[in-house]
C-alpha cells in the first residue's frame, strides 16, 4: 500500500479507490464498523466519517451510531467496499432497536457461557 | 521479495483467501504490495451463511498480517520456476 498516482490507483492496494465511499470494516476482535472512508496511510489506519458498529445476533441486527473514529491499523483485518446498489443484509434478517439487540448479545453470551461450563463439567467423560 | 514477486505473478487470477479469523473468502486477486495485503474483486465469502454482513461486498482490501493462507489455482505454480527462483534469493539475490 503506498501513495500513487491515479493512473495505478486501481492496480494497487491502496486504499485510496475507497475514499469517501461507504465501507465495512472487519475487526481483529470481530467487530463491524461501516461508515464513509475519510483518510488511511500505508499501515491500514483509517478514519470513518459517520462511523456506525453493526451488532448482528443471529437474524437480527441493529448498527449503532458512534460517530467520527479513528481506527489503529493493527486492528483492521478486512475493508469492504459496499456495493450501494445491493440490499446489504439477507432479507431475513431484521432490524431491530439497540436495547432489543444489546438483550439479545447478553442471551448469547450467557448462552455460550452456559455451554461452556457443561462442557468443563463433561471434560472427565473425554467424550472427542 | 520473493513472495511479493509470485503473488504479482498470479494478479488476475482466482484465489481463496483464508484468514486467521476463519473467514474464507474467494476472488479474483486484484493487488498485492511488499506486506502482502491483499486487494480481491468479484469476492464470495465461502461460508456465506455465517458471515452475512459480507453479503454486499464486492471489492475488499485485506490486511496482509490477517492471511493464513492463500489457495492458488492448481495450475497456479510453475515449480521449477520458484525453485531457482528460491534459490537464487537465497543465495542473496
Amino acid at each position: 500500500m503506498s501513495w500513487v498516482g491515479p493512473e495505478d490507483l486501481y492496480l494497487s492496494t491502496s486504499l485510496a479507490s475507497y475514499l469517501d465511499r461507504k465501507i465495512l470494516v472487519l475487526l481483529r476482535d470481530g467487530r463491524k464498523l461501516l461508515g464513509t472512508l475519510c483518510s488511511f496511510d500505508q499501515f491500514a489506519n483509517a478514519v470513518l466519517e459517520g462511523a456506525c458498529e453493526r451488532v448482528i445476533v443471529g437474524d437480527l441486527y441493529c448498527d449503532i451510531p458512534l460517530g467520527l473514529y479513528v481506527i489503529r491499523g493493527e486492528n483492521v483485518v478486512l475493508i469492504g467496499e459496499l456495493d450501494s446498489e445491493k440490499e446489504d443484509l439477507p432479507p431475513h434478517m431484521s432490524r431491530v432497536s439497540v436495547a432489543e439487540i444489546r438483550k439479545a448479545q447478553k442471551a448469547e453470551r450467557e448462552a455460550s457461557d452456559l455451554k461452556g461450563l457443561i462442557r468443563k463439567r463433561m471434560e472427565f467423560l473425554d467424550m472427542d | 521479495m520473493l513472495f511479493f514477486s509470485y503473488f504479482k505473478e498470479i494478479v488476475g487470477r482466482e484465489v481463496v483467501v483464508e484468514l486467521k479469523n476463519d473467514l474464507a473468502i474467494r476472488g479474483t486477486l486484484r493487488s498485492v504490495d511488499q506486506y502482502l495485503n491483499i486487494k480481491l474483486e468479484n469476492t464470495r465469502v465461502v461460508d456465506q451463511d455465517k458471515y452475512p454482513h459480507m453479503l454486499s461486498v464486492r471489492n475488499c482490501f485485506i490486511r496482509g498480517s490477517v492471511v493464513r493462507y492463500v489457495q492458488l489455482p492448481p495450475d497456479g505454480v510453475d515449480v521449477e520456476l520458484l525453485h531457482d527462483a528460491t534459490r537464487r534469493e537465497a543465495r542473496g539475490g
